[in-house]
């Protein structure tokens, strides 16, 4: 049995139940139950293949998009089961925005960028102000409010990230998936990412996954272990980095494998 | 080290043995020499070829340009080669030309777009597996057959909905050519959609972007200057389009915009005039290539302007 020490009290922004993904005849989740706290970093880890990306798709029905993929289980946000029949997955995406690995700005200009998500819902009169307080938020208006109609492509790898931070605000999300948002960019503009997750989280529940242990040691206030599928442990992010109750885990953030 | 030692560290590594002449064999250097040459002058047969149309068809339109002005030829309006009082106003057949190519756009551009977009985004992995050749074959259909399906098929069916549409006629010709056209736009259209990274589909779906939206939104403006490059390739080839124009549309020069008229095109006039019995050295002879080079002009305009563009609004994906 998994060792599971976060309970969020009632205040859980997610809460999955016995979830399992399968690709085919390969399944990828084996069962996970944990609860996402309100206002929280969690970040999952693990070694590559232990499904810490294929869990954090399931949070927003990205897996949907991987014809193969069949998800079992319930994910509940504010109460409703994420996998219900009835459930739109774009209403989903739209309340639980992500930010992906390679930063994926779209071809056109800044402010088109961020104003994508706004524009699919209509024509809001105040799209100017959705646009600046979303790129403020993503520590990126000051750098780039005297360039907004160039193009996206443009700016460098850690201001496009920034850039897909700010187009999924622009939606006001409540929770803000993150699948290893830094392991594409160089230290600095990885330090100001995580710098800029620890101020979204006044506002947003995020959950990052990661490869970098000293990262999710600096940026969440939980962690969860995940191996090939499983969820090993899920506890404070201190106790699972100085006194991890399970052995597997300790092996794992001391290095000695994965 | 010195130059000797190094040498000598060299053989040593070698186990001791002399070092191997690293010259190749001469035979070898021959025959790479020979297959480059073999290759080279396959390649340059079709330049040769190219060149040797256009020195033709430069040559032959100058006799007859001493005859008839160049100003005569573009703005006349009246076509009557092969009559008495000749004229030679190219216009009726450019008219011809795009009246056609106007129609075959109009029918070849939705409809290969719309294909294009099922196919790259709606439609299931292996149903896009099997109906991409199978459009690709469409590509495929000797014009001719389109020409006679025109006028068998096409030109009967339309009659009762176009009130006064004539047995041979433009609009026929058009929608044939259109038909014929469109795998070209669907199948380049498509390769352009699908080389669209799939993480910008990812960063829309994620921002609860709908099917439609993704394919409209996002990866139709990434892809448009593939898109747009299908389309001017299409349309370039409907004008030079010449089967089932000639079989659809009739031979009769005729500067109209009605559709339902018979037309001649500058590729039906060409065909005309070649299996005539038009005497070498004639005036009329030499008009053929005045309309094949006019054709040629038109025709490479656009496929530079076709390069151009896709060269101008390429999107470079970091």
């Amino acid at each position: 049995m998994p060792t599971i020490r976060v309970s969020a009290n009632g205040e859980a922004a997610l809460e999955t139940r016995d979830v399992r993904v399968r690709y085919g005849n390969n399944e990828a989740i084996k069962g996970i139950t944990m609860e996402i706290p309100r206002k929280r970093v969690v970040a999952l880890i693990g070694p590559s293949g232990c499904g810490k990306s294929t869990l954090l798709r399931c949070f927003n029905r990205m897996n949907d998009l991987v014809p193969s993929a069949a998800v079992t289980g319930e994910v509940l946000f504010h109460g409703e089961n994420l996998y219900a029949d009835h459930v739109d997955p774009v209403e989903v995406r739209r309340r639980i925005g992500m930010v992906f690995q390679k930063p994926n700005p779209f071809p056109k200009s800044i402010y088109d960028n961020v104003a994508f998500g706004p524009r699919l819902y209509g024509r809001p009169p105040d799209l100017d102000d959705i646009v600046e307080r979303s790129l403020r938020q993503a520590a990126l208006w000051d750098e780039v409010k005297d360039r907004m109609n160039d193009n996206a492509l443009g700016l460098s790898g850690g201001q496009q990230q920034r850039l897909c931070i700010a187009r999924a605000l622009a939606v006001t999300p409540e929770i803000l998936l993150m699948d290893e948002p830094a392991s594409a960019l160089d230290p600095i503009a990885s330090a100001k990412i995580e710098e800029l997750i620890q101020q979204l989280v006044e506002h947003y529940t995020i959950v990052i996954v990661t490869h970098n242990m000293q990262q999710a040691a600096r940026v969440s206030h939980y962690t969860a272990y995940l191996y090939i599928g499983e969820l090993i442990e899920y506890d404070d992010t201190n106790t699972i980095f100085t006194a991890p109750h399970e052995k597997h885990t300790e092996d794992y953030v001391t290095g000695r494998f994965g | 080290m010195s130059e000797r030692a190094i040498i000598e560290v060299a053989r040593g590594a070698g186990g001791g043995a002399p070092v191997a002449s690293l010259r190749g064999a001469r035979s070898r250097t021959a025959k790479e020499a020979a297959i480059g040459g073999l290759l080279f002058a396959a390649g340059a047969v079709s330049i040769l070829t190219t060149v040797g149309i256009i020195a033709v068809l430069v040559w032959e339109s100058l006799a007859f340009f001493r005859r008839v002005s160049v100003a005569e030829f573009l703005t006349g309006t009246v076509w009557t080669p092969l009559f008495v009082p000749q004229h030679f106003g190219v216009l009726p057949l450019l008219m011809g030309s795009v009246l056609v190519s106007i129609i075959a756009a109009g029918i070849a551009i939705p409809l290969g777009l719309g294909s294009a977009i099922y196919l790259s985004e709606f439609a299931p992995e292996r149903l896009r597996r099997f109906l991409k050749p199978v459009l690709e074959i469409l590509a495929g259909v000797p014009s001719v057959v389109y020409g006679y399906f025109a006028l068998t098929f096409v030109t009967p069916l339309l009659q009762p909905l176009v009130p006064g549409l004539q047995l041979f006629n433009a609009l026929s010709a058009g929608i044939v050519v259109g038909i014929m056209v469109l795998p070209l736009i669907a199948s380049l259209s498509e390769d352009a959609m699908n080389a669209v990274p799939r993480g910008l589909r990812q960063g829309a779906y994620a921002l609860g972007a709908t099917k439609f939206e993704v394919a409209t939104r996002v990866v139709t403006p990434a892809a448009l200057s593939g898109i747009v490059a299908s389309f001017i390739l299409a349309i370039s080839r409907a004008i030079g389009e010449t089967m089932a124009v000639v079989l659809a549309a009739g031979m009769t020069p005729n500067l109209t915009l009605d559709v339902r008229e018979s037309i001649q095109t500058l590729t039906a006039y060409i065909v005309q005039v070649s299996l005539g019995d038009t005497p070498f050295g004639s005036i009329e002879y030499q008009s053929i290539f005045a309309v094949g080079l006019l054709l040629f002009a038109v025709t490479l305009g656009m496929n530079v302007f076709g390069r151009w563009f896709l060269k101008r609004y390429r999107e470079e994906y970091a």
